[in-house]
Protein backbone atom coordinates (compact mmCIF):
# COMPACT_ATOMS: atom_id res chain seq x y z
CA UNK A 1 0.00 0.00 0.00
CA UNK A 2 1.46 3.26 -1.12
CA UNK A 3 1.06 6.26 1.10
CA UNK A 4 0.03 9.37 -0.74
CA UNK A 5 0.33 12.49 1.34
CA UNK A 6 0.22 15.00 -1.47
CA UNK A 7 -3.09 16.38 -2.65
CA UNK A 8 -2.20 16.40 -6.32
CA UNK A 9 -3.45 13.18 -7.88
CA UNK A 10 -2.52 14.46 -11.35
CA UNK A 11 0.95 13.05 -10.78
CA UNK A 12 -0.17 9.54 -11.72
CA UNK A 13 1.54 8.82 -15.03
CA UNK A 14 -0.86 8.41 -17.93
CA UNK A 15 1.11 5.40 -19.15
CA UNK A 16 -0.09 3.46 -16.08
CA UNK A 17 -3.70 3.93 -17.18
CA UNK A 18 -2.88 2.70 -20.66
CA UNK A 19 -1.18 -0.41 -19.26
CA UNK A 20 -4.17 -1.21 -17.02
CA UNK A 21 -6.54 -0.54 -19.90
CA UNK A 22 -4.64 -2.99 -22.11
CA UNK A 23 -4.54 -5.55 -19.32
CA UNK A 24 -8.33 -5.31 -18.87
CA UNK A 25 -8.79 -5.98 -22.58
CA UNK A 26 -6.52 -9.02 -22.42
CA UNK A 27 -8.27 -10.39 -19.31
CA UNK A 28 -11.70 -9.88 -20.89
CA UNK A 29 -10.55 -11.75 -23.99
CA UNK A 30 -9.35 -14.59 -21.77
CA UNK A 31 -12.75 -14.70 -20.00
CA UNK A 32 -14.49 -14.85 -23.35
CA UNK A 33 -12.11 -17.57 -24.56
CA UNK A 34 -13.06 -19.71 -21.54
CA UNK A 35 -16.55 -19.86 -23.03
CA UNK A 36 -15.40 -20.04 -26.65
CA UNK A 37 -13.12 -23.02 -25.96
CA UNK A 38 -16.01 -24.67 -24.07
CA UNK A 39 -13.98 -25.47 -20.96
CA UNK A 40 -16.24 -27.19 -18.44
CA UNK A 41 -16.33 -28.11 -14.77
CA UNK A 42 -13.80 -27.03 -12.18
CA UNK A 43 -11.34 -25.59 -14.73
CA UNK A 44 -14.07 -23.31 -16.13
CA UNK A 45 -15.15 -21.99 -12.72
CA UNK A 46 -11.58 -21.44 -11.55
CA UNK A 47 -10.61 -19.52 -14.68
CA UNK A 48 -13.79 -17.41 -14.60
CA UNK A 49 -13.21 -16.44 -10.96
CA UNK A 50 -9.49 -15.72 -11.43
CA UNK A 51 -10.06 -13.42 -14.42
CA UNK A 52 -13.04 -11.77 -12.68
CA UNK A 53 -11.11 -10.93 -9.52
CA UNK A 54 -8.08 -9.71 -11.48
CA UNK A 55 -10.28 -7.37 -13.53
CA UNK A 56 -12.23 -6.15 -10.50
CA UNK A 57 -8.99 -5.59 -8.59
CA UNK A 58 -7.42 -3.56 -11.39
CA UNK A 59 -10.51 -1.37 -11.78
CA UNK A 60 -10.83 -0.64 -8.05
CA UNK A 61 -7.09 -0.22 -7.45
CA UNK A 62 -6.05 1.94 -10.39
CA UNK A 63 -9.11 3.35 -12.16
CA UNK A 64 -10.88 4.11 -8.87
CA UNK A 65 -7.57 5.25 -7.28
CA UNK A 66 -7.86 2.96 -4.24
CA UNK A 67 -4.09 2.25 -4.11
CA UNK A 68 -3.46 5.93 -3.51
CA UNK A 69 -5.91 6.28 -0.60
CA UNK A 70 -4.93 5.89 3.03
CA UNK A 71 -5.55 2.51 4.72
CA UNK A 72 -8.23 3.98 7.05
CA UNK A 73 -10.37 4.81 4.00
CA UNK A 74 -9.59 1.66 2.00
CA UNK A 75 -10.58 -0.62 4.88
CA UNK A 76 -13.76 1.34 5.63
CA UNK A 77 -14.94 0.90 2.03
CA UNK A 78 -13.58 -2.50 1.03
CA UNK A 79 -14.13 -4.58 4.18
CA UNK A 80 -17.97 -4.29 4.60
CA UNK A 81 -18.69 -6.23 1.36
CA UNK A 82 -17.07 -9.27 3.03
CA UNK A 83 -20.43 -9.72 4.85
CA UNK A 84 -21.76 -10.90 1.50
CA UNK A 85 -19.73 -14.09 1.92
CA UNK A 86 -21.92 -14.93 4.94
CA UNK A 87 -25.06 -14.29 2.87
CA UNK A 88 -23.71 -16.52 0.08
CA UNK A 89 -23.00 -19.33 2.56
CA UNK A 90 -26.46 -19.06 4.15
CA UNK A 91 -28.32 -18.93 0.85
CA UNK A 92 -26.27 -21.76 -0.66
CA UNK A 93 -27.10 -24.09 2.21
CA UNK A 94 -30.78 -23.11 2.07
CA UNK A 95 -30.90 -23.52 -1.72
CA UNK A 96 -29.33 -26.96 -1.72
CA UNK A 97 -31.87 -28.05 0.91
CA UNK A 98 -34.74 -26.78 -1.29
CA UNK A 99 -33.22 -28.49 -4.30
CA UNK A 100 -32.96 -31.77 -2.37
CA UNK A 101 -36.65 -31.55 -1.40
CA UNK A 102 -37.67 -30.84 -4.99
CA UNK A 103 -35.73 -33.85 -6.19
CA UNK A 104 -37.33 -36.07 -3.55
CA UNK A 105 -40.93 -34.88 -3.99
CA UNK A 106 -41.15 -33.67 -7.61
CA UNK A 107 -38.10 -35.28 -9.24
CA UNK B 1 -12.94 19.29 4.98
CA UNK B 2 -9.92 19.99 7.12
CA UNK B 3 -6.84 19.48 5.03
CA UNK B 4 -4.58 21.80 6.98
CA UNK B 5 -3.03 19.01 9.04
CA UNK B 6 -1.43 16.57 6.67
CA UNK B 7 -1.08 13.01 7.96
CA UNK B 8 2.51 11.86 8.17
CA UNK B 9 2.44 8.20 9.17
CA UNK B 10 1.44 5.37 6.88
CA UNK B 11 0.68 1.68 7.31
CA UNK B 12 -0.99 0.26 10.41
CA UNK B 13 0.22 3.12 12.65
CA UNK B 14 -1.32 5.55 10.18
CA UNK B 15 -4.60 3.61 10.23
CA UNK B 16 -4.82 3.86 14.02
CA UNK B 17 -3.75 7.51 14.11
CA UNK B 18 -6.38 8.43 11.50
CA UNK B 19 -9.17 6.80 13.49
CA UNK B 20 -8.13 8.15 16.93
CA UNK B 21 -7.39 11.70 15.78
CA UNK B 22 -10.73 12.97 17.20
CA UNK B 23 -11.46 14.55 13.82
CA UNK B 24 -12.37 13.32 10.39
CA UNK B 25 -11.00 9.80 10.05
CA UNK B 26 -10.59 9.98 6.27
CA UNK B 27 -7.63 12.25 5.64
CA UNK B 28 -7.08 13.73 2.18
CA UNK B 29 -10.52 12.57 1.04
CA UNK B 30 -13.11 15.24 0.32
CA UNK B 31 -16.72 14.81 1.43
CA UNK B 32 -17.92 14.49 -2.14
CA UNK B 33 -15.62 11.57 -2.77
CA UNK B 34 -16.39 9.92 0.58
CA UNK B 35 -20.12 10.16 -0.04
CA UNK B 36 -19.82 8.75 -3.55
CA UNK B 37 -17.85 5.79 -2.17
CA UNK B 38 -20.44 5.19 0.54
CA UNK B 39 -23.22 5.31 -2.05
CA UNK B 40 -21.28 2.83 -4.19
CA UNK B 41 -20.85 0.61 -1.15
CA UNK B 42 -24.63 0.53 -0.66
CA UNK B 43 -25.08 -0.17 -4.37
CA UNK B 44 -22.63 -3.06 -4.01
CA UNK B 45 -25.01 -4.63 -1.53
CA UNK B 46 -28.00 -4.17 -3.86
CA UNK B 47 -26.26 -5.88 -6.76
CA UNK B 48 -24.93 -8.56 -4.42
CA UNK B 49 -28.48 -9.31 -3.30
CA UNK B 50 -29.56 -9.75 -6.93
CA UNK B 51 -26.62 -12.00 -7.73
CA UNK B 52 -27.06 -14.07 -4.56
CA UNK B 53 -30.78 -14.36 -5.36
CA UNK B 54 -29.85 -15.57 -8.83
CA UNK B 55 -27.46 -18.10 -7.28
CA UNK B 56 -30.25 -19.34 -5.00
CA UNK B 57 -32.86 -19.88 -7.70
CA UNK B 58 -30.31 -21.50 -9.98
CA UNK B 59 -29.30 -23.90 -7.21
CA UNK B 60 -32.87 -24.76 -6.18
CA UNK B 61 -34.25 -25.59 -9.62
CA UNK B 62 -34.25 -29.19 -10.81
CA UNK B 63 -34.85 -28.09 -14.44
CA UNK B 64 -31.63 -27.58 -16.46
CA UNK B 65 -30.50 -23.93 -16.70
CA UNK B 66 -30.52 -22.51 -20.26
CA UNK B 67 -27.09 -22.60 -21.94
CA UNK B 68 -26.19 -18.89 -21.97
CA UNK B 69 -23.46 -19.52 -24.52
CA UNK B 70 -26.18 -20.53 -27.01
CA UNK B 71 -28.93 -18.16 -25.83
CA UNK B 72 -26.71 -15.13 -26.46
CA UNK B 73 -25.08 -16.43 -29.65
CA UNK B 74 -25.40 -14.42 -32.85
CA UNK B 75 -24.98 -15.34 -36.50
CA UNK B 76 -22.74 -12.72 -38.10
CA UNK B 77 -21.95 -13.06 -41.82
CA UNK B 78 -23.05 -16.68 -41.82
CA UNK B 79 -20.79 -17.46 -38.86
CA UNK B 80 -22.41 -18.75 -35.65
CA UNK B 81 -20.48 -17.18 -32.75
CA UNK B 82 -21.40 -18.01 -29.13
CA UNK B 83 -21.90 -15.17 -26.62
CA UNK B 84 -20.49 -12.62 -29.09
CA UNK B 85 -22.91 -9.78 -28.30
CA UNK B 86 -22.03 -9.94 -24.60
CA UNK B 87 -18.32 -9.98 -25.44
CA UNK B 88 -18.72 -6.84 -27.57
CA UNK B 89 -20.72 -5.15 -24.78
CA UNK B 90 -17.93 -6.00 -22.33
CA UNK B 91 -15.29 -4.45 -24.59
CA UNK B 92 -17.40 -1.34 -25.16
CA UNK B 93 -17.76 -0.84 -21.40
CA UNK B 94 -14.03 -1.36 -20.76
CA UNK B 95 -13.20 1.11 -23.51
CA UNK B 96 -15.52 3.64 -21.88
CA UNK B 97 -13.78 3.05 -18.54
CA UNK B 98 -10.47 3.82 -20.21
CA UNK B 99 -11.69 7.10 -21.72
CA UNK B 100 -13.15 8.01 -18.31
CA UNK B 101 -9.77 7.44 -16.61
CA UNK B 102 -8.18 9.69 -19.26
CA UNK B 103 -10.82 12.36 -18.58
CA UNK B 104 -9.99 12.32 -14.85
CA UNK B 105 -6.32 12.68 -15.69
CA UNK B 106 -6.96 15.58 -18.08
CA UNK B 107 -9.13 17.26 -15.44
CA UNK B 108 -6.30 17.26 -12.91
CA UNK B 109 -3.99 18.66 -15.59
CA UNK B 110 -6.61 21.43 -15.94
CA UNK B 111 -7.17 20.68 -19.63
CA UNK B 112 -10.90 21.18 -19.34
CA UNK B 113 -11.80 20.91 -23.03
CA UNK B 114 -10.08 17.54 -23.46
CA UNK B 115 -11.61 16.33 -20.19
CA UNK B 116 -15.13 17.30 -21.29
CA UNK B 117 -14.70 15.72 -24.73
CA UNK B 118 -13.41 12.48 -23.19
CA UNK B 119 -16.38 12.43 -20.81
CA UNK B 120 -18.78 12.84 -23.72
CA UNK B 121 -16.98 10.01 -25.55
CA UNK B 122 -17.46 7.89 -22.42
CA UNK B 123 -21.16 8.75 -22.38
CA UNK B 124 -21.38 7.82 -26.06
CA UNK B 125 -19.94 4.36 -25.34
CA UNK B 126 -22.50 4.09 -22.54
CA UNK B 127 -25.29 4.82 -25.03
CA UNK B 128 -23.88 2.13 -27.36
CA UNK B 129 -23.92 -0.32 -24.46
CA UNK B 130 -27.54 0.43 -23.56
CA UNK B 131 -28.48 0.20 -27.24
CA UNK B 132 -26.98 -3.28 -27.50
CA UNK B 133 -28.74 -4.25 -24.31
CA UNK B 134 -32.06 -3.09 -25.77
CA UNK B 135 -31.33 -5.24 -28.83
CA UNK B 136 -30.56 -8.21 -26.60
CA UNK B 137 -33.79 -7.75 -24.60
CA UNK B 138 -35.84 -7.46 -27.81
CA UNK B 139 -34.26 -10.63 -29.21
CA UNK B 140 -34.96 -12.63 -26.03
CA UNK B 141 -38.51 -11.34 -25.67
CA UNK B 142 -39.20 -12.33 -29.29
CA UNK B 143 -37.83 -15.79 -28.53
CA UNK B 144 -40.41 -16.10 -25.75
CA UNK B 145 -38.32 -15.36 -22.66
CA UNK B 146 -40.56 -14.02 -19.88
CA UNK B 147 -39.90 -13.37 -16.18
CA UNK B 148 -42.06 -16.44 -15.39
CA UNK B 149 -40.82 -18.84 -18.05
CA UNK B 150 -38.97 -19.48 -21.28
CA UNK B 151 -38.67 -22.19 -23.94
CA UNK B 152 -34.99 -22.96 -23.17
CA UNK B 153 -35.08 -24.34 -19.65
CA UNK B 154 -35.51 -23.30 -16.03
CA UNK B 155 -38.30 -20.67 -15.72
CA UNK B 156 -36.25 -18.63 -13.21
CA UNK B 157 -33.81 -17.70 -16.00
CA UNK B 158 -36.01 -14.88 -17.31
CA UNK B 159 -36.61 -13.35 -13.89
CA UNK B 160 -32.89 -13.32 -13.08
CA UNK B 161 -31.96 -12.02 -16.53
CA UNK B 162 -34.42 -9.12 -16.67
CA UNK B 163 -33.84 -8.11 -13.06
CA UNK B 164 -30.03 -8.14 -13.11
CA UNK B 165 -29.32 -6.76 -16.58
CA UNK B 166 -32.24 -4.34 -16.27
CA UNK B 167 -30.94 -2.86 -13.05
CA UNK B 168 -27.45 -2.61 -14.51
CA UNK B 169 -28.81 -0.99 -17.66
CA UNK B 170 -30.61 1.61 -15.55
CA UNK B 171 -27.30 2.37 -13.83
CA UNK B 172 -25.58 2.84 -17.18
CA UNK B 173 -28.39 5.12 -18.41
CA UNK B 174 -28.23 7.26 -15.27
CA UNK B 175 -24.44 7.33 -15.66
CA UNK B 176 -24.81 8.65 -19.20
CA UNK B 177 -27.04 11.49 -17.99
CA UNK B 178 -24.74 12.24 -15.04
CA UNK B 179 -21.64 12.26 -17.28
CA UNK B 180 -23.27 14.53 -19.85
CA UNK B 181 -24.40 17.05 -17.23
CA UNK B 182 -20.97 17.20 -15.56
CA UNK B 183 -19.16 17.30 -18.94
CA UNK B 184 -21.21 20.31 -20.06
CA UNK B 185 -20.54 22.08 -16.77
CA UNK B 186 -16.82 21.33 -17.12
CA UNK B 187 -16.86 22.68 -20.65
CA UNK B 188 -18.58 25.86 -19.46
CA UNK B 189 -15.81 26.38 -16.90
CA UNK B 190 -17.95 26.02 -13.78
CA UNK B 191 -15.15 24.26 -11.91
CA UNK B 192 -12.25 26.56 -12.78
CA UNK B 193 -12.05 27.83 -9.19
CA UNK B 194 -13.08 24.75 -7.23
CA UNK B 195 -10.88 22.34 -9.18
CA UNK B 196 -11.72 19.23 -11.09
CA UNK B 197 -12.20 16.60 -8.41
CA UNK B 198 -15.81 16.37 -9.62
CA UNK B 199 -14.56 14.46 -12.67
CA UNK B 200 -12.92 11.89 -10.42
CA UNK B 201 -16.16 11.53 -8.41
CA UNK B 202 -18.21 11.08 -11.58
CA UNK B 203 -15.55 8.64 -12.75
CA UNK B 204 -15.95 6.59 -9.56
CA UNK B 205 -19.61 6.02 -10.43
CA UNK B 206 -18.80 5.09 -14.02
CA UNK B 207 -16.00 2.68 -13.07
CA UNK B 208 -18.38 1.09 -10.56
CA UNK B 209 -20.88 0.39 -13.34
CA UNK B 210 -18.07 -1.32 -15.25
CA UNK B 211 -17.06 -3.19 -12.09
CA UNK B 212 -20.60 -4.55 -11.61
CA UNK B 213 -20.60 -5.69 -15.24
CA UNK B 214 -17.40 -7.71 -14.56
CA UNK B 215 -19.32 -9.70 -11.94
CA UNK B 216 -22.51 -10.03 -14.04
CA UNK B 217 -20.44 -11.20 -17.01
CA UNK B 218 -18.70 -13.84 -14.91
CA UNK B 219 -21.64 -15.13 -12.90
CA UNK B 220 -24.61 -14.73 -15.20
CA UNK B 221 -23.19 -15.11 -18.71
CA UNK B 222 -20.14 -17.35 -18.27
CA UNK B 223 -21.04 -19.59 -15.33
Amino acid sequence: MQNNTDTQPQQHPISLYFKVWGLLFVLSSFSYLVDYMQYQGLLRWTLILVFMFLKAGLIVAVFMHMVWERIAFTLAILSPPLCILVLIALMASEASYTNLNRLIFFG
Amino acid sequence: MDNTTQPTTSGMTGLIEDWVSDKDAFKNVSWGKTMMWIFLLSDTFIFSCFLVGYMSVRMTTDVPWPNTSEVFALTIAGEHIPLILIAIMTFVLITSSGTMAMAVNCGYRRQRKQAAVLMLVTAFFGVCFVGMQAFEWTKLIEEGVRPWGNPMGAPQFGAAFFMITGFHGVHVSIGVIYLTVVALKVLRGDYEERGYEIIEITGLYWHFVDLVWVFIFAFFYLW
